[in-house]
C-alpha cells in the first residue's frame, strides 16, 4: 500500500461501494429532467410575448416559478454527475481533483443564482 | 525492456493507416459521442445562458434588453449569435433528451439487438433534427 503501481495499491480493497448511489441518481434526475424540461419547452412556446413585461409576469407566477425551482435543482444535479464523469475519463491525478473541485464550485454557484433570480421575481411586488 | 518500435499490434487505435478508420462508423457510435457532447454543451453554455437569462429578469428592464440586443436584432428576430447559440442549444436539448430516453429503454435491458438498437439510434439522429425544426417553426409562426 502507497508505493506500487495503481493496480497495485487498490488490489484487494474492493469496490469503492459509490458506483450505483452516482448511477441511480443520474437516472432519477434524467426521469425529473424529462418532465421539467418538456414543461420549460411548451412554457417558452406558449408564452404570449418574449419582452420583459412578459417574461417577468410569467416567471412571478408560482406555476412558473416553482417548476422552474424544481428544473434547476434537477437539471443542475444531472450535469454535475454527468459532467463528473467526463471529467474522470479524461483527467487524472491532481488535475482530476483540481477540475471536480471547480465543477462542484461552478454548479454551486450557477444553482445559486438561479435560484435567487427566480425567488427574487416570485417575491418581489406585482409589476 | 520491449523495443521503442515494437512489431505488434497497438490496441486500441484509432487508425490503420492515414485517415483510414479502423472500424466503420454506426449510429451507435455517433448518438453515443453525440450524447456527450450535447450534453457538455448543455451544461457549460446552456447553463450559463439559464441562469443570465433568469438573473436579467430579476435585475429589471434595462439587463433583459442587454440579454435580448445580443441574441436579436433591432426588429426582434434572432441575429447570427442567436441563430447558432439559440437553435444549437435546443438541437442539443432535443437529441440528448431523445437519447437519454433511448439510455433509460436500455437500462431496462432493452434494445440491444442490433437491427433494434441501430433503428433506435437512427430515430434519435432523425428526431433531434425534426424536433428542433419544429420547435423553431412554431416560434416562426406565432
Amino acid at each position: 500500500m502507497g508505493s506500487g503501481t495503481h493496480i497495485g495499491r487498490v488490489r484487494g480493497l474492493g469496490s469503492a461501494k459509490e458506483g450505483a448511489h452516482h448511477w441511480w441518481r443520474q437516472r432519477v434526475t434524467a426521469g425529473s429532467n424529462l418532465f421539467l424540461t418538456l414543461w420549460f419547452v411548451f412554457a417558452i412556446l406558449r408564452m404570449p410575448g418574449y419582452d420583459y413585461a412578459s417574461v417577468h409576469s410569467w416567471l412571478q407566477n408560482s406555476w412558473a416559478a416553482v417548476p422552474m425551482l424544481l428544473l434547476i435543482v434537477s437539471v443542475f444535479y444531472h450535469f454535475r454527475l454527468g459532467l463528473q464523469v467526463v471529467i474522470e475519463d479524461y483527467q487524472h491525478e491532481q488535475k482530476r481533483v483540481a477540475a471536480i473541485l471547480l465543477l462542484n464550485f461552478f454548479t454551486v454557484a450557477t444553482a445559486a443564482t438561479a435560484i435567487f433570480a427566480i425567488l427574487k421575481v416570485a417575491f418581489g411586488a406585482a409589476a | 525492456m520491449a523495443s521503442r518500435t515494437p512489431a505488434r499490434p497497438r490496441s486500441p487505435h484509432l487508425f490503420s493507416g492515414f485517415l483510414k478508420l479502423h472500424y466503420s462508423w454506426g449510429p451507435h457510435m455517433l448518438v453515443s459521442i453525440l450524447h456527450r457532447a450535447t450534453g457538455s454543451g448543455m451544461a457549460t453554455v446552456g447553463t450559463v445562458l439559464l441562469v443570465w437569462w433568469l438573473a436579467a429578469i430579476a435585475s429589471g428592464a434595462e439587463a433583459y434588453a442587454t440579454f435580448r440586443n445580443v441574441f436579436t436584432t433591432d426588429a426582434g428576430n434572432l441575429n447570427v449569435i442567436g441563430w447558432v447559440v439559440f437553435v444549437g442549444i435546443t438541437y442539443a436539448f432535443f437529441t440528448h433528451a431523445l437519447n437519454g430516453v433511448r439510455h433509460l429503454v436500455m437500462d431496462a435491458g432493452a434494445a440491444f439487438e442490433l437491427k433494434r438498437n441501430k433503428m433506435f439510434s437512427l430515430i434519435v439522429i432523425a428526431g433531434g433534427f425534426v424536433l428542433t425544426a419544429a420547435f423553431w417553426l412554431y416560434l416562426g409562426m406565432k
